[in-house]
């Protein structure tokens, strides 16, 4: 199911108008037309009420703009035009007529305001969402779990979001699961969604947030129940010991004696805080924040210069010989 | 030469505001056209760094709200505000030329970041501000942005405030208290009425920015912790103070475009304003509920449902006095005689185009709807059709409709038609794709994005319509310089307007009026049911004039701005006490100038 556009009968013209535009140049991963839990649906039924009544809006007043242009253009012969100061009938009417188009948007407006304020029902999966200069990790605290840049989330089933940042202000956004909600350093924000198709969804920060603020993107896997408890079994396991003597194995040894451990943490080998936990690397579809497919190539390409592909990022270039290269790339894609 | 550095003139400041103004112009638009050639492609784009692009949009936004629309309206206030309401200057002449010194030099203060990172040992040329127009903390705190980027940021516009407060203050006392007899105050031409709200908008929202700043220079260079959480500071509260500066601000750059086209409409349609006191009292409406939705900047920071609804409430609020506006401008043309000149074009392109950016507006203010389109490329396309469409199309109109008056010479006809064409065409092609953009996933402020997102087509359209504008703008340039060498042959009253400034010869003599007129209608110049249009001012006045000198002090109080900031900035008290020096001596030497009006 990833990325197709799906239609909910007319109630989206606008993604038609759009296609129409684009002639189906392809998929569009976060677009908010194609919503895929309650939150979202929620969001897109009140852009889509207010979006017709701002096309209402805009086809009278431009029609009376063009007409008074045509009717009223200058023609030679014509006498002075009459010197009209104004009419209060029809001042008031046009003031209050605005007004009333309000009262339809205001109404749905704030219902939807309380129906999407965060607190979800009883039985929600908690999930804690971190901030960092430019990555995302998540903490699953009922599951005793962490996950990084890529989320996984059970299908139908209500998730209690809580974030936070671990420095500057950024923002959480999966357009067609939830979002946006900003990260603040010292405070404790909340969203509830629930998921209601399995796939995997694109997001990404929305607020600016420094050097790479466009390369600090996520994934999300929403996945059947079985699915998902075959990954939270993953990763409550500890991370797998490489075979001895094969590659994986002297990646281990390399990875020993470099700089990775002095930010990353594997169980039971490295205890690094500043950059994410790699016990579980191997597994993940992406690196880097979700900036690059996770291959050899671009594992090599990450370690050897993590700057030149992710402007401002902490991790420093590493000077590693290509047989030590291509043992820690088969140590971490071993880490299942 | 030296009589344009010491002019106290305000039909000259005029000039210089506008030159001045439109240069910065050129440079945000310039900046603009290099972030739309680097989004052309995907995965990259033509190869401008992260860092560099994150300069470009901060000095873009920066550049284009205080150093080109502001000034570009203060062009006008100058030049027009004492012609419109009959007075031989502003109150405070030498206060007015300080004003434009300070406003030249903060914004040459600004720029010079572009090229000042050796003194700083940077890597590159520029250590430009980097954080955004709006500064969120605490990515602007010492932690997160070493360099001098952020100060030079926050010094700069800490001057520019001082031009806009110095200004705003000489405005309110000029069209208060020097007004013609018999100008009463619902007689007020509608410009000269929205400059007044505008002008009070700008005393009463630029201390509340000079405080944020403050707060934040303190943080930066004294180790404070205001709006850092890690020492108990808040950075919401950043966001706070700003946008109760920001929110109105938006209302000081509407507000006098608003007034121009209110002007430019019954000239084109031989039509009174329709409405004139709605028109009048919906801009002071505007003005007052603009400042009660300044955190509708901020539905995503999670302010709790109560606070979102109100302000998601007073936010709508808006959209009724702005609506009753619009209905008003098309009563105008309705019934009129309709001549399509290109001031009309500009202005009519300011109706239609502003619609737009209203209505997507209201799907801002609307907070749930608002979550998916804040922070994204939707909010981009919302503010361009609010300040391109709007501002710009006005502060166009207003050119054509006044540059005959400021300068005796008029713009191309032709030239302008094919300037309004271009610029309207330009600006749809533009920014109404990135309302596309925006709801296909695209956030705002990135340097580059995956082409899986889809939203390449609608990013190459933008570079297209981008690269219009810029050929419009070209046009538009050489139409205003050519007018050097064209005759000076403006006639008094080309356009048949109303108001007093078309009493008097193109271009006003210095003194403005021969005789000071006394006014007994809202439409002085023309006839109406009990009016008839006054009696022409006599060709010479009756006994000469006393017109003041200049005065240097002004501008030399005014250089002592900038020395503090590049003291602080170099984190050298000396250059600070020197430059605080200099202020104080200007303003001594200033205050027992002999001087007379």
């Amino acid at each position: 199911m990833r990325g197709a556009v799906y239609f909910d009968a007319v109630r989206f013209v606008p993604v038609l108008v759009l296609l129409l535009l684009t002639a189906c140049s392809g998929q569009f991963p976060q677009s908010v037309f194609v919503p895929r839990s309650d939150f979202s649906s929620e969001l897109a039924g009140l852009f889509t009420n207010i979006f017709w009544w701002a096309v209402g809006v805009f086809v009278i007043v431009e029609t009376l703009l063009v007409i008074a242009l045509v009717r009223y253009r200058a023609r030679k012969g014509a006498g002075e035009p009459k010197p009209v100061h104004g009419h209060t009938a029809l001042e008031i009417g046009w003031t209050l007529a605005p007004a009333l188009i309000l009262v339809f948007i205001a109404v749905p407006t704030m219902r939807t305001i309380f129906a999407t304020a965060g607190q979800a029902p009883e039985g929600a999966l908690h999930v804690e969402v971190i901030g960092h200069q430019w990555w995302w990790e998540y903490r699953y605290p009922t599951l005793n779990i962490s996950a990084y840049n890529e989320l996984h989330l059970p299908v139908n089933t209500p998730v209690q979001v809580e974030m936070t940042s671990a420095d500057v202000i950024h923002s959480f956004w999966i357009p067609r699961l939830a979002g946006k909600r900003d990260l603040i350093q010292g405070r404790t924000n909340r969203i509830a969604f629930r998921a209601d198709s399995t796939g995997e969804y694109w997001g990404q920060c929305a607020e600016f947030c420094g050097a790479s603020h466009a390369n600090m993107r996520l994934r999300v896997f929403v996945q059947s129940d079985s699915a998902f408890q075959r990954w939270v079994d993953q990763q409550r396991a500890g991370p797998a010991t490489p075979a001895k003597g094969s590659p994986a194995e002297a990646g281990l040894q390399v990875f020993r004696r470099s700089a990775c451990i002095g930010c990353h943490t594997i169980a039971g080998v490295a205890q690094g805080k500043i950059g994410p936990d790699l016990s579980h690397v191997g597994g993940r579809a992406t690196i880097a924040g979700a900036l690059f497919p996770n291959t050899s190539e671009t594992l090599q390409r990450w370690i050897m210069n993590a700057p030149s592909l992710k402007p401002g990022a902490l991790m420093p270039p590493q000077n590693l010989s290509p047989q030590d290269l291509d043992a820690v790339v088969a140590y971490l894609q071993s880490l299942k | 030469m030296k009589s344009w550095l010491t002019t106290t003139d305000h039909k000259r400041i005029g000039l210089l505001y506008f030159w001045t103004a439109f240069g910065f112009f050129m440079i945000g638009g310039l900046e603009a056209l290099i972030i739309r050639a680097q989004l052309v492609r995907p995965d990259g784009g033509l190869g401008v760094s992260a860092e560099t692009f994150n300069q470009l949009f901060t000095m873009h936004g920066t550049t284009m709200v205080f150093l080109a629309l502001m000034p570009l309206s203060a062009a006008f206030f100058n030049f027009i505000i004492p012609l419109q309401i009959g007075a031989r200057d502003v109150a405070f002449p030498r206060l007015n030329a300080f004003s434009y010194w300070v406003f030249l030099l903060g914004g040459l203060f600004l720029n010079a970041s572009f090229i000042a990172g050796p003194l700083f040992g940077a890597d590159g040329l520029s250590v430009a501000p980097d954080a955004g127009w709006f500064g969120y903390a605490n990515l602007t705190s010492r932690q997160f942005s070493p360099g001098p980027n952020v100060d030079f940021w926050l010094l700069g516009l800490q001057i520019l405030g001082i031009a806009s407060l110095a200004a705003g203050f000489n405005f309110v006392v000029t069209i208060l208290n020097m007004r013609a007899p018999g100008m009463r105050m619902l007689r007020l031409p509608p410009f000269t009425w929205m400059t007044l709200i505008t002008q009070f908008l700008v005393i009463t929202a630029f201390p509340v920015i000079t405080v944020a700043l403050v707060l934040l220079m303190f943080d930066r260079f004294f180790g404070t912790h205001f709006f850092l959480p890690a020492g108990g500071g808040d950075p919401i509260l950043w966001q706070h103070l700003f946008w109760m500066f920001g929110h109105p601000e938006v209302y000081i750059l509407i507000l006098p475009a608003m007034g121009i086209i209110s002007e430019v409409l019954p000239t084109f349609s031989k039509k009174p304003l329709f409405g004139y006191t709605v028109v009048v009292y919906s801009g002071v409406v505007i003005a007052f509920l603009g400042w009660s939705v300044w955190s509708h900047h901020m539905f995503s920071t999670g302010l709790g449902p109560i606070a979102d609804s109100v302000f998601a409430g007073t936010t709508m609020l808006i959209a009724i006095p702005t609506g009753v506006k619009i209905f008003n401008w098309i009563g105008t043309l309705w019934g009129g005689q309709i001549r399509f000149t290109t001031s009309l074009l500009f202005a009519v392109g300011f109706i239609a185009m502003f619609i737009i950016g209203g209505l997507s507006g209201v799907t801002h203010a609307s907070a749930p709807s608002d979550l998916q389109q804040t922070d994204t490329y939707y909010v981009v396309a919302h503010i361009h059709y609010v300040l391109f469409g709007g501002t710009i199309l006005g502060l166009f109109s207003g050119i054509y409709y006044w540059w005959p008056k400021m300068t005796g010479r008029f713009l191309s006809e032709g030239m302008g038609k094919v300037h309004f064409w271009l610029t309207l065409i330009g600006m749809n092609l533009a920014f109404f794709p990135m309302h596309f953009s925006g709801l296909l996933g695209m956030p705002r402020r990135i340097y580059t994005y995956p082409a899986e997102l889809g939203v390449t087509r609608f990013n190459q359209l933008s570079t297209i319509g981008a690269f219009i504008i810029g050929i419009a703008t070209l046009v538009f340039f050489w139409n205003l310089l050519r007018t050097r060498w064209r005759p000076s042959n403006a006639p008094a009253n080309p356009w048949g307007g109303a108001t007093l400034e078309w009493a008097i010869p193109s271009p006003p003599p210095v003194y403005n009026f021969t005789v000071i007129p006394t006014v007994a209608s809202r439409l002085p110049l023309w006839q109406t049911e009990r009016h008839g249009p006054m009696t022409p001012l006599p060709d010479q006045p009756p006994a000469p004039i006393h017109v003041p000198g200049g005065s240097w002090w002004p501008m030399i109080t005014a250089f002592g701005l900038p020395i503090i900031a590049m003291g602080a900035l170099a984190h050298l008290i000396p250059i600070v006490l020197a430059g605080a020096a200099v202020v104080v001596v200007g303003i001594y030497r200033w205050a027992y100038e002999p001087f007379e009006m």
